[in-house]
């Protein structure tokens, strides 16, 4: 495809060396620094283990959660008839407003004690806070928009011809679905995938409130970093970051290679 | 997309049954949750005791975090039978939520684990000669220090720069003003002890204010910090409590009066804290230089914690809100 | 295949079957905002009338927490456009050119998203702060905090044009190319309403986002107050310092002032979207 010029692709590499590849190179620098062994040792720890066998439970759980609402509300905002889509819109991106922090206060304040569902769960013996729920609360809360906001453009860019036809054709509702319409946004719900794999995989402040740090129990690998940070094990900190960043690249690669392929223009 | 979320489902299955599969079968179980720092020493002393006939059998679940984080988060349910925080307030914080008794700071020792003083950090061969809080106010010298508003530990810095001025001489007033001019030279508001300890040895100021526990375990994880300690300072006390709702309340207590018993204490005192126990103190001494006429927070100047918290620190009326406003405030800095 | 853009719907029935799973959609889509987003932020505004009115209204205009806020909202915007300019380059290069590490360099653009924000805030501070090996040093500015905000906020505008402009059929464009039009106006005409969408999308998120953000910010930025501390730290302190009430009313505000704005965006894009539509 031609290019004004080669200034266009210098110009978005240049930007993403500062912003983005400088950073990036940093880390890998401040791993190795010191060689393989600091950065091996703290990966393979059993409580990184569990950290990151815990990020990915959580991961496992949120990421199908948010892909299925995502589809749907994109459908329903795209191509359904209600009022008060703008609502609907301006309602599931308000979650990336809210810092950390505070989401993490509200969760305390609705399952902490004294909270508006304490006594509802203490009473059955179940734990929210400080527990797999809160955290998987937590995580789907600052991953909600995602998959929607990648689908909805596609959806409305593609128009939906060809569901009508499928319709007119006999085919049912689900069969539409999966037939025509999933397809057709492929690429808009890969890229949901990956943003909300990713985000998950290093989801910090709300779950760091809600976890309560908990040893071998609740140490998300994220949680892990923070607890190298502060012991001053920063090469392991960094070499942590580092696998998850690992983990992200694969969620992208697997992703692009397993969605139907079709002919690109 | 069928494919996918059985893949998914079954990694999740699969992970779950692992993660649950090293649950211990011991009899009793105690919860500590304590701030950062102490993580590795505590861990030793935890090992010590389980070799005791009193602690053997016990199995122990351990949470580290910020003091403050830590109090509100027992506050909120999270299961501890042992806390050992940071500051008297994070403590009272759990006084006033009904989960610790009111008189802890009667226990043995004023219910202090630990103690700790507070030092400047500077760099490499001291080129600005920071010795005394009179340097940290001449012209040019950068300071960094944690916003005390965001953490709790950061307030003893302050508590203690107010406090070395009175111990000159100087009047309330006078002492006020000293803080206030101390804060023109603060380059930074970190969140926290750790986040203020890293922006200095990232370049970023002369002189950082922290405490001699956290320069000596950043020393010994292999980070090169030096500090001195003023003439003038404040003793850091770390307060240790047993919670009212404790499942375990007597097994709890044993394992504090094995903390404040000599091994224990040795251990910490090894570790880079100052023992509360006299008898390890004296082995101690050298390592740990006395500073006489120290402050405490229950010492006039303060009256303890809830008034200091008060006075210097109310969102509203504290000392602070005004100084920091005059510093960097639209009408200051 | 040739896709149009936006096609106006067809006038057709709509069966009952349809109108069943739209409803059945829509329950779903509002039971599932309701449970995860709605409660969360329902406790949140009846924690911050906790202390009536008055104290509504002493935590919010406190001086710091204005200058906060001020800070807040017009970094957050400044960074929605850059992103909004240089997302869409990013996208543009990623989809239709080709050279040496494309792949790579697609791969890695999510990463902001999976490196915790603690190491963000790390390795920005150690390559942009006093220690900086390339000499750039930004410490305490608000340069830095644009920066931070700049990295955390990167995935999001690139990620949300691709999809479209790799479905984009570019017939029309050589169509154009091909009738003498110029390349920019091949972009403003044909190109730009049909990604704008994307980019709309992509900056509301990139918003919100730098509105909320506090972990890759808090280490470079200094936090000083009135002049480098954002909203996210102020609440941040509130909290710590025993006043949950104060806190929660002003990330209230801010949600508020967010919602207004998103609002807004959404109301924009649907303007867009529908000019496109009649052209």
């Amino acid at each position: 495809m031609p290019l004004r010029s080669l200034g266009l692709r210098g110009v978005a590499i240049g930007y993403l060396v500062v912003i983005l590849l400088g950073p990036l190179s940093m880390v890998f620098w401040r791993t190795f620094e010191h060689g393989f062994g600091q950065a091996w040792e703290a990966i393979s720890a059993p409580g990184s283990v569990h950290a990151f066998e815990l990020t990915l439970i959580i991961a496992a759980i949120a990421v199908p959660a948010n892909t299925v609402f995502g589809v749907v509300c994109a459908l329903a905002v795209v191509r359904g008839r209600f009022r008060g889509k703008g609502l609907v819109n301006a309602f599931v991106d308000l979650p990336l407003a809210l810092s950390p922090v505070v989401v993490g206060l509200s969760l305390f304040l609705l399952y902490g004690r004294g909270g508006w569902f304490y006594g509802l769960f203490a009473d059955h013996g179940i734990q929210i806070l400080f527990a797999l729920p809160s955290m998987v609360l937590a995580t789907i809360f600052v991953s909600v928009p995602f998959v929607a906001r990648e689908v909805v453009p596609t959806l409305r860019e593609i128009g939906n011809e060809q569901e009508q036809a499928a319709h007119t054709l006999g085919a049912s509702g689900w069969q539409t679905f999966w037939r025509i319409t999933l397809p057709s946004i492929r690429w808009a719900v890969v890229y949901g995938v990956v943003l909300t794999t990713a985000r998950c995989l290093g989801e910090f402040g709300a779950v760091a409130v809600v976890s309560g740090h908990v040893e071998g129990k609740t140490e998300t690998a994220t949680l892990r970093v923070q607890d190298l940070y502060e012991n001053f094990n920063l090469p392991g900190a960094y070499a942590i970051s580092l696998v998850l960043a690992a983990m992200a690249v694969i969620v992208l690669v697997t992703m692009t290679v397993i969605r139907p392929r079709e002919e690109i223009a | 997309m069928k494919r996918i979320a059985l893949a998914f489902g079954t990694l999740a299955a699969a992970l779950a049954v692992a993660a649950t599969a090293g649950a211990s079968g011991k009899d009793t179980s105690l919860s500590i949750v304590a701030y950062s720092t102490p993580k590795t020493v505590m861990g030793k002393i935890v090992q010590a005791w389980q070799a005791t006939p009193e602690g053997q059998g016990v199995s122990f679940t351990q949470s580290y975090g910020a003091s403050g984080d830590q109090a509100k988060a027992v506050a909120a349910g999270l299961n501890a039978d042992v806390v050992f925080l940071s500051t008297g307030l994070d403590v009272n914080t759990l006084v006033d939520a009904g989960l610790v008794d009111r008189n802890w700071d009667k226990q043995s020792y004023h219910g202090i684990e630990a103690n700790t003083v507070v030092v400047f950090a500077v760099r490499n061969g001291n080129p600005k000669h920071i010795k005394g809080w009179s340097d940290l106010v001449r012209p040019g010298v950068e300071v960094v220090t944690p916003n005390p508003f965001s953490s709790g530990s950061a307030k003893w810095n302050i508590l203690a720069a107010y406090a070395a001025q009175r111990r000159l001489g100087k009047t309330d007033k006078q002492a006020i003003a000293y803080v206030q001019q101390l804060f023109r030279h603060v380059v930074s508001q970190d969140t926290s002890g750790r986040n203020a300890t890293n922006t200095f040895l990232a370049g970023k100021g002369d002189v950082l204010l922290t405490y001699e526990s956290e320069a000596l375990t950043s020393r010994a994880a292999g980070t090169d910090i030096q500090y001195v300690i003023p003439r003038q300072t404040m003793l850091i006390e770390l307060p240790i409590a047993v919670l009212k709702n404790s499942k375990n309340r007597d097994k709890a207590n044993q394992f504090v009066r094995f903390t404040k018993g000599p091994v224990a204490q040795r251990l910490f005192g090894q570790a880079g804290w100052r023992p509360v126990n006299p008898a390890v103190a004296k082995e101690f001494a050298s390592k740990y230089p006395p500073r006489p006429g120290i402050f405490r927070i229950a010492d006039k100047y303060f009256g303890g914690w809830r008034a200091a918290d008060k006075r210097w620190f109310d969102l509203k009326s504290g000392l602070m809100v005004g100084i920091e406003k005059k510093v960097g405030g639209p009408t200051g800095g | 295949m040739v896709r149009l853009a936006a096609s106006a719907a067809v006038s057709v029935a709509v069966p009952a079957r349809e109108r069943a799973s739209s409803a059945l959609s829509l329950g779903f889509v509002t039971g599932f905002l309701s449970l995860i987003v709605a409660l969360p932020i329902a406790a949140l505004v009846w924690a911050s009338r906790e202390d009536g009115a008055s104290g509504f209204w002493d935590a919010v205009s406190s001086p710091e927490g204005v200058a906060a806020l001020k800070l807040t909202l017009v970094m957050a915007a400044v960074v929605a456009l850059v992103n909004a300019v240089f997302g869409t380059l990013i996208a543009w290069v990623l989809v239709r050119d080709r050279f040496r590490g494309k792949s790579l360099v697609n791969a890695v653009i999510d990463l902001p998203f999976a490196l915790p924000t603690i190491v963000a805030g790390l390795v920005l501070v150690a390559l942009y702060g006093p220690s900086s090996p390339v000499g750039v040093n930004v410490y305490g500015t608000r340069t830095a905090i644009a920066l931070a905000l700049l990295f955390v906020t990167l995935p999001f505008v690139v990620r949300t044009v691709q999809p479209v402009l790799i479905e984009l059929d570019t017939e029309m464009e050589e169509a154009a190319r091909s009738l003498g039009a110029r390349e920019a106006a091949v972009f403003r005409r044909i190109v730009l309403p049909n990604i704008l969408p994307g980019v709309l999308s992509g900056v509301t998120l990139a918003f919100a986002r730098a509105i909320g953000e506090i972990g890759a910010v808090v280490i470079i930025s200094g936090n000083l107050p009135y002049r480098t501390e954002l909203s996210s730290v102020f609440v941040y302190n509130r909290i710590q310092s025993g006043d949950r009430s104060g806190a929660a009313a002003v990330a209230v505000l801010l949600l508020a002032i967010s919602f207004v704005l998103l609002l807004a965006v959404g109301a924009l894009r649907r303007l867009a979207t529908r000019h496109d539509a009649a052209a």
